[in-house]
């Protein structure tokens, strides 16, 4: 963990267990070996010590391994209370601990340095996602399996097929077999100019194609509130 | 004189390959060119007999191959046209007897004295289609206008794609123009759709294109028949005439145009 000094601030508290220096975020407390009532007592006579420099100030407080119950930690939060201290995080290694701290509201991990503010240049290149793009025909017998998405430039034939994890674009007509979302993406989509498929897969549904009739207009099939949806490509309206 | 290779096949079987091949071997002999055909079809030759040639083979393609007689000896000369040649397949070994590479340099030499060189490749996507179209210059596809063998013709067309002997040229055959009428079968429109490639032929069905294969006479040796004015049509096509293709309107004698009258809309 990184410390930051607090300007104007470089005294430091020592006693035997209790190590107390400022940070950033107010004061860190942190609590060496030893069992945790005496840790605790130390901790509030150095504050009843030092009582004008403790008033009103944000203590977080590393335990270490220590595993603090709700009843213990509730206490110690209510004491420093007392004193005017206001303790916001628990900093410790026992998951059980930093489970009781949450319990409580308490923070249990010290703000990261906030990243110096730079201004960037508005991004608009996107990274796109990986597929394949296949500018032919796929006739009879072929077959496209991609763990990306999957362009194609040309027709599907009855008797090819294509398999993508991803989503499924063709640019020509679909009349073999297409499954998109393969590895079970209920968000892939499959476009076509044309759509007359042998079959049409979206993840793990199969969609009911009515009849035997082709759609010969663009369109975009998708899952839609549970069943796979075909319908036609409006320029406008997108 | 440098020879064109020409490799008939369809993957579906019964298409009409066979018959095809033998017809284009007739009817461009007939017109003068120097033709031979060579059966790929090992272990299940049929194009003799279509040409009426099986009770003159001796040597056969693997003797050929594996060199117990002389290429000219494995050739049988048809009588009917002079220059028309036929090198028989083995019936008594199979596919994996001749290789692709045994066929290039089987047409290899042959070219030099032949116009054209016509194989007929047996059915399937197997050894004896890759032997056959390994030598291919172009390679004509044989399908009829029903689903299962165009599914198989576009298997077959993406097949010889792969192996860039492409783009192959189709051959739709047995179109029943009746039924196309009624909407009962595929239209040259339908297949060609699908299929993409080019036309070089319509045949229509014809019942004397079986009669004249039992007899061993294929049917462009008679150019009045529909079927083998189709098949004469496609030879010219090869030769790089531009042939319109044919009506495929069938002419209808009084009795049918009775019928029609009294029953519209089909037989």
């Amino acid at each position: 963990m990184e410390e930051y000094p607090a300007p104007g601030l470089d005294m430091m508290f020592e006693t035997q267990i209790v190590h107390i220096k400022g940070i950033k975020d107010g004061l860190l407390v942190t609590i060496g070996e030893g069992d945790w009532p005496g840790a605790q007592d130390a901790l509030l006579s150095s504050i009843v010590e030092k009582a004008s420099f403790f008033q009103g100030a944000r203590v977080a407080m590393e335990v270490g391994n220590r595993v603090l119950h709700a009843a213990e930690l509730g206490a110690l939060r209510d004491k420093l209370a007392d004193q005017g201290v206001s303790l916001w995080a628990v900093i410790s290694s026992s998951p059980g601990t930093e489970q009781t701290a949450q319990g409580l509201g308490l923070a249990t991990r010290l703000s990261l340095p906030r990243p110096e503010r730079t201004v960037r240049p508005l991004d608009t290149t996107l990274e796109g996602e990986n597929g394949v793009f296949i500018r032919r025909t796929l006739r009879s017998g072929f077959k496209i399996a991609s763990h990306g998405h999957v362009s194609v430039l040309g027709d599907i034939n009855p008797g090819a097929e294509v398999i993508s994890d991803g989503s499924i674009m063709v640019w020509g007509r679909v009349r073999g077999s297409v499954i998109a979302g393969a590895g079970g993406d209920e968000n892939a989509v499959v476009c076509a100019l044309a759509m007359d498929p042998t079959q049409l897969r979206i993840a793990n549904l199969v969609a009911n194609l009515p009849g035997k009739k082709a759609i010969l207009q663009p369109v975009c099939a998708s899952i839609r509130n549970g069943i796979i949806t075909v319908e036609p490509w409006k320029l406008k309206e997108r | 004189m440098s020879a064109t290779v020409i490799t008939v096949t369809s993957g579906k079987g019964g298409v009409g390959k066979t018959t095809t091949t033998a017809n284009l071997a007739v009817a461009l002999a007939a017109g003068g060119q120097k033709v031979v055909c060579i059966d790929g079809d090992i272990g299940l030759r049929n194009l003799d007999v279509i040409l009426g040639l099986e009770n003159r083979i001796v040597y056969d393609l693997v003797d050929v191959v594996e060199g117990r007689c002389r290429l000219k000896q494995a050739m049988i000369r048809d009588k009917r046209l002079q220059e028309l040649y036929l090198i028989p397949a083995a019936q008594t070994r199979d596919k994996n007897a001749v290789s692709p590479s045994d066929m290039v340099r089987l047409t290899d030499d042959l070219r030099e004295e032949f116009d054209w060189i016509l194989i007929d490749s047996p059915a399937g996507i197997e050894r004896g289609f890759r032997n056959s179209v390994a030598p291919a210059d172009t390679v004509l596809v044989v399908t009829n206008p029903e689903v299962s063998a165009v599914r198989d013709a576009d298997r077959i067309i993406g097949l010889i794609e792969s192996e860039e002997k492409g783009p192959a040229k189709l051959i739709l055959n047995r179109v029943n123009q009746e039924m196309v009428k009624r909407g009962d079968m595929l239209t040259p429109a339908d297949v060609l759709e699908l299929l993409a490639v080019e036309l070089i032929g319509i045949v229509p069905e014809d019942d004397h294109v079986i009669m004249s294969s039992n007899r061993g006479q294929p049917v462009a040796l008679d150019p009045k028949t529909r079927a083998g004015t189709a098949f004469h049509h496609i030879a010219r096509r090869l030769k790089g005439e531009d042939v319109p293709f044919m009506n495929l309107e069938v002419k209808e004698d009084i009795f049918q145009k009775l019928s029609r009258l009294i029953r519209p809309g089909g037989n």
